[in-house]
C-alpha cells in the first residue's frame, strides 16, 4: 500500500515539474509556436493521472529486501558509479578487479572466490574484449596524474564535479 | 511464386559461409544466454548490440548473429526453466508449469528434447506465417498516414499495457516515463534544447541502448544481490538423453494449434510472446479438460507454451516489420537494434532493402534448423554451463554491459546513466510496473511524437483530423478496448502462479 503511494506522489510530482518544464520549452519560427510543447505536456498529463490512480488505488506491498541488504544495494550502487568515472583515467584492467570482485562478494560473502571471480574476470574479459572481439577503445592501464584522477572523482560529488 | 523469388535473394544474403558461421556462433551463444538464469532474450540482445556495433560487422552479417542470438536465446530459456523452475524471461513462465514437475518426476531428458522440438515447430510456423503475410500487410502499410500511425503507436503502448500487466495505471505510467525520456534532447524542427535542464550530455538525447541495459541487465544485478544467489542451483538430475519419439508424436496437433494461436497473439502490436504462450497453454488446457492434467508435468503442457512462445516471437516481427511497431520486449531490442544499423522498418523496407528483410527471414530459418540440430544433442553441455555461480556471472554481465556501454561513446555518462536507469528498473519491477513499456516508449517516442506533429501541421491543428479515416477510427478503437477489456476479463482469465516447491 505505502509503496505504491510513496512511488505514485514522486512520479506524481515530477510529472508536474515536467509539464511546468514543458511549457518553459524554446520555440521558434521553424518549430511554431505550441507543437514542441504539445506532446511533452500530454505525456506529463497522463503521468501525473496514472500517478493519482496509484496513490488512491495501491496495490499491496511487495516484499522489500530486509532492512540489512539496502546498505549492501547501495554500496553496489556506488561501486558501479566510481567504477564508471575511473574506467577512463585507470585503464580496464584494476578497476575491474575492484569492481567485479566487490559485486561477487556481495552476491555470495565468501573472500577467496570474490578475489578470484575479480582477477579471472578482469584479465579474461580483457582478453576476450581486446584480443578476440578487437574493441578499440579498451585500454588494459594508464597512470593517471593526481589532477586527473581528482577530476574524475569529483564527478560524482554534487556541486562540485562538472 | 514471389516468395520463392524473394526467398532465393534472401538465401543468397544470409548462406554465404561466413553468415553461417556467425548464425551457428550466434546460436550458440544465444543458447547459453537464454539458459543462463538471470539472462533472457531481452537483455542478452541488448548486451551484446553496442558489443556487435563495435566489431564494426556490416548491416547483414550483424542482423544474422543477433537474430540467431534472439532465437538462441528463446530456446535456452526453456533450459532453466524446466530445469530449475525460474523463467528466463515473463513467456517462459508458462513452460515451468508443467516442464518443472516432468522434470522433476525424473523425465528432465525428454521434457527438454520435447519442448526443442516444439520450439522448432512454432517457430518454423512463424517465420513461414512472417512470409505470407508479412509482404500484404506492408502493402497496407502504405495506407497509412500520420494520424493512422498514432493511433497505432497508441494501439500499441494500450495493449502492452492492458494485457501484459495487471494494473493498467502501472502500465500507462511506465509508457510516460518512457515517453518523456524520448522527448530528451535537441528539437529537430526547431534546433533548440528541450527538458535538458542545461546538461550538454543530454543534447544528444537518452541513446536506448543505454536504457534497455541499465534496465534489463543492472538491474539483475540488484536482485541478486538481493537474495544473494540463491535458487540458481539445479535441483533436477538429468541422465541420459534420448529422443521421446512417441511423446513427439502424441504432441503433434497441440504444437501445430499453438502455434498458430502464438502467432496471431504475437502479430497484435504491443501484446506479444508472453500473451502467446499463456494463449496457447490456455486453450491446449480447456481442450484437454480436467482430464489431461495439466500442471502435474505433461507432455502437452510443456509443448504447448514452448511453440506458442517461438510462435508468437515469429509473429510480433510482422508489426515491428512492416510497420515499426514491435510486439514484445525482445521485438523491441531487436528494432533498437535495426536503428542502430541505420534500417528503419515499416513498408517501404520491403520495397528499398528487400535484401535486408528476406535476408532477415533465410536467417530466421537457418538459425531455426542450427538450433534444433545444436539443441538435441548438445542438451547437457547447456545444462552444465547452468553450473556457472551467480557469483561470477552476474560480476561478468555487469562488466560485459560497462564494456559495451562504454564503447559506444567513451563517456562516463552513459555509464552513470546506465546504473540510474538499473537502479530505476530495480524498483519498477519490485513494484510491478512492467518495463518493457518504459523501452517501447523510449524506441518509439520520438516517432510517435512526429506522426503527432505532422497530423496537426496537415490539419492545421485539427484534432478531429486524428478520427479522420475508416482505418484511425478502428485502431483508435482497438486501442481503447485493448486497454480497457482486460480490467473486466482479469477475473476470468487468471494468470496461473508459478509452482513452488
Amino acid at each position: 500500500m505505502a509503496s505504491d503511494r510513496i512511488f505514485g506522489l514522486i512520479t506524481l510530482i515530477t510529472a508536474v515539474a515536467y509539464i511546468a518544464a514543458a511549457t518553459q520549452i524554446q520555440t521558434n519560427f521553424f518549430s511554431g509556436e505550441y507543437l514542441p510543447k504539445l506532446f511533452p505536456i500530454m505525456i506529463g498529463a497522463v503521468a501525473a493521472i496514472s500517478s493519482l490512480v496509484m496513490v488512491f488505488k495501491p496495490d499491496p506491498d511487495p516484499d522489500w529486501p530486509a532492512s540489512g541488504t539496502w546498505p549492501s544495494m547501495a554500496i553496489a550502487v556506488l561501486v558501479l558509479a566510481v567504477y564508471a568515472v575511473l574506467l577512463k583515467p585507470l585503464g580496464f584492467l584494476l578497476p575491474t578487479v575492484f569492481a567485479a570482485g566487490i559485486l561477487s562478494y556481495q552476491i555470495s560473502p565468501r573472500i577467496l572466490p570474490a578475489v578470484l571471480s575479480g582477477l579471472g574476470l578482469s584479465v579474461g574479459l580483457f582478453v576476450l574484449f581486446k584480443y578476440a572481439l578487437g574493441l578499440g577503445n579498451i585500454v588494459a592501464y594508464r597512470i593517471p596524474t593526481a589532477a586527473k584522477l581528482w577530476d574524475a572523482i569529483s564527478i560524482l560529488i554534487p556541486f562540485v564535479g562538472h | 511464386m514471389d516468395i520463392l523469388a524473394n526467398l532465393y535473394l534472401g538465401f543468397g544474403v544470409a548462406l554465404s559461409p561466413y553468415t553461417l558461421m556467425l548464425a551457428v556462433c550466434g546460436c550458440f551463444l544465444g543458447t547459453i544466454i537464454g539458459a543462463l538464469p538471470g539472462l533472457g532474450p531481452s537483455n542478452g540482445v541488448a548486451i551484446l548490440i553496442p558489443i556487435t556495433f563495435t566489431l564494426g560487422l556490416d548491416a547483414t552479417s550483424a542482423l544474422v548473429l543477433m537474430t540467431s542470438v534472439y532465437y538462441g536465446a528463446m530456446y535456452g530459456g526453456r533450459i532453466s526453466s524446466i530445469l530449475l523452475n525460474i523463467p528466463g524471461d515473463e513467456p517462459a513462465l508458462m513452460t515451468t508449469l508443467d516442464g518443472y514437475p516432468m522434470a522433476k518426476a525424473g523425465r528432465a531428458g525428454d521434457a527438454l528434447v520435447l519442448s526443442g522440438v516444439a520450439s522448432f515447430v512454432g517457430a518454423l510456423l512463424a517465420t513461414v506465417g512472417l512470409m505470407l503475410l508479412a509482404p500484404s500487410l506492408a502493402r497496407v502499410a502504405f495506407l497509412f498516414g500520420p494520424a493512422e500511425y498514432f493511433a497505432l503507436y497508441l494501439l500499441a503502448f494500450c495493449t502492452l499495457g492492458g494485457m501484459a500487466s495487471n494494473n493498467q495505471a502501472k502500465a500507462a505510467l511506465a509508457a510516460c516515463i518512457g515517453l518523456g525520456i524520448a522527448m530528451i534532447g535537441v528539437d529537430q524542427s526547431s534546433g533548440l534544447p528541450r527538458l535538458t535542464g542545461g546538461n550538454l550530455h543530454l543534447y544528444d538525447g537518452v541513446d536506448f541502448l543505454v536504457a534497455i541495459v541499465g534496465l534489463f541487465a543492472i538491474a539483475e544485478l540488484f536482485f541478486f544481490i538481493e537474495s544473494h544467489g540463491k535458487g540458481s542451483s539445479i535441483g533436477v538430475i538429468l541422465d541420459k538423453v534420448r529422443v521421446p519419439w512417441r511423446d513427439i508424436w502424441n504432441t503433434k496437433w497441440t504444437m501445430l494449434r499453438a502455434s498458430g494461436v502464438g502467432f496471431v497473439a504475437g502479430i497484435l502490436p504491443g501484446a506479444g510472446a508472453s500473451l502467446g504462450s499463456f494463449l496457447a497453454y490456455m486453450t491446449e488446457k480447456s481442450i484437454a479438460g480436467p482430464k489431461g492434467g495439466f500442471g502435474t508435468g505433461v507432455p502437452k503442457g510443456v509443448a504447448a507454451p514452448e511453440a506458442g512462445n517461438n510462435a508468437a516471437a515469429g509473429g510480433a516481427l510482422v508489426p515491428m516489420l512492416t510497420l515499426g511497431v514491435p510486439g514484445s520486449g525482445t521485438t523491441a531490442v531487436l528494432l533498437a537494434l535495426l536503428m542502430t544499423l541505420n534500417i528503419t522498418p515499416g513498408p517501404t523496407l520491403f520495397t528499398e532493402r528487400p535484401e535486408v528483410v528476406w535476408g532477415l527471414i533465410a536467417s530466421l530459418l537457418i538459425a531455426n534448423v542450427v538450433l534444433l540440430l545444436m539443441n538435441v544433442p548438445m542438451v547437457k553441455i547447456f545444462v552444465k554451463i547452468l553450473m556457472v555461480p551467480a557469483w561470477i556471472l552476474l560480476p561478468g554481465v555487469t562488466m560485459i554491459s560497462f564494456v559495451g556501454i562504454y564503447s559506444l561513446s567513451g563517456s562516463y555518462f552513459d555509464l552513470l546513466l546506465m546504473i540510474g536507469f538499473g537502479v530505476l528498473g530495480y524498483f519498477l519491477r519490485k513494484l510491478d510496473i512492467p518495463t518493457v513499456p518504459v523501452i517501447l516508449g523510449i524506441l518509439l517516442g520520438g516517432n510517435m511524437e512526429d506522426a503527432l506533429r505532422r497530423a496537426m501541421t496537415l490539419s492545421d491543428g485539427d484534432v478531429m483530423y486524428l478520427f479522420s479515416s475508416p482505418i484511425s477510427i478502428g485502431l483508435w478503437v482497438a486501442a481503447i478496448v485493448g486497454f480497457v477489456a482486460p480490467m473486466f476479463l482479469r477475473s476470468v482469465l487468471r494468470k496461473p502462479q508459478a509452482i513452488t516447491d
